[in-house]
C-alpha cells in the first residue's frame, strides 16, 4: 500500500498487512489531529508532501526497522485537509512476541518525524494560520493568509 | 561550442518555502561544475528568496545532498523545510 494517502486512514488495512500466524504481537500508533497546539486553538490542518521522497523515506524507515527487529510493519501518512479528530499517520507493527513489536513501531513513528518531508500548516480559531517547524522558536512559524476558495 | 557555460536548473520548493518565493517550483541558472551551494544562492537570489534560510535540507531525486554535492547536467533538486509529519 502506498505511505502517503488524501482518504482516511483504515487500521484495520494496516494491522490486515502485517498479520501471520507466527505473529502474535502487534503494536499499533495512531496521530490524532490535536485541537491544541502551543496554547493555540487549532481548528483545521493542512498536510503537504515531497510525495516521491515521502514514499521512499518510509520505504526505508520501514525496511530498517523490519531488519532491526523481526517484524512486519505499515505505515500511512494523511495529506492534505484534516479536521480535529481525523488519523494522521498510522502505523501496525506485528512480530512474535511484543518487545519487537512495541520497539519497531516507536522507531518507525519518531524517524517518521525527523526524516520524512510532509508539512504541517496549522489553521487557528481567530482565523490565523502556521508552519509547525520543530526548528522555530514557539514551533511554528506565521504562514501568509489565502484568499477563501 | 560544445562546452556548456551555464546550466538551467529545476528547484521544487515546499511549504512555507513555496509560500515565501511564490512558487512550486523555480529554475536557477548556474555555472557549469557548480555545485548545490551555487543552486541555494540562485534561489535565495529570487524574489522572496532573501528570508529563506542561508541552510537548508536539498534532496536530489528521493535523496538528501551535501552543498558540495556537483551538479550535472538535468539535474532536479528540492528544497526541503524543517519536517513536521506525524
Amino acid at each position: 500500500m502506498a505511505h502517503l494517502t488524501s482518504y482516511p486512514i483504515q487500521l484495520d488495512a494496516l494491522i490486515h498487512a502485517v498479520l501471520s500466524p507466527s505473529r502474535g504481537g502487534v503494536a499499533t500508533f495512531l496521530g490524532m489531529v490535536r485541537d491544541q497546539h502551543a496554547g493555540r486553538s487549532v481548528v483545521e490542518l493542512g498536510y503537504e508532501a515531497y510525495g516521491p521522497m515521502a514514499e521512499a523515506e518510509c520505504a526505508r524507515i520501514v525496511a530498517e526497522a523490519e531488519t532491526r527487529w523481526p517484524v512486519r510493519v505499515a505505515v500511512q501518512h494523511r495529506v492534505g485537509t484534516l479536521v480535529i479528530g481525523d488519523t494522521a499517520v498510522a502505523i501496525a507493527a506485528a512480530g512474535a512476541h511484543r518487545d519487537e513489536a512495541f520497539e519497531a513501531c516507536r522507531y518507525v513513528i519518531e524517524e517518521l518525524k525527523r526524516r520524512v518531508p510532509i508539512w504541517k500548516r496549522e489553521r487557528y480559531s481567530d482565523g490565523s494560520e502556521a508552519w509547525v517547524d520543530p526548528t522555530a522558536p514557539g514551533g511554528t512559524v506565521p504562514a501568509m493568509t489565502r484568499a477563501p476558495e | 561550442m560544445s562546452e556548456i557555460a551555464v546550466l538551467p536548473v529545476r528547484v521544487q520548493l515546499f511549504a512555507r518555502y513555496a509560500e515565501l518565493l511564490g512558487a512550486s517550483q523555480v529554475t536557477v541558472r548556474i555555472s557549469a561544475g557548480g555545485t548545490v551551494a551555487d543552486v541555494v544562492d540562485g534561489v535565495r537570489a529570487l524574489p522572496g528568496g532573501a528570508s529563506l534560510p542561508e541552510r537548508m535540507l536539498v534532496a536530489h531525486g528521493v535523496d538528501q545532498v551535501r552543498y558540495d554535492h556537483r551538479v550535472q547536467a538535468d539535474d532536479e533538486f528540492a528544497l526541503l523545510p524543517p519536517m513536521s509529519g506525524g
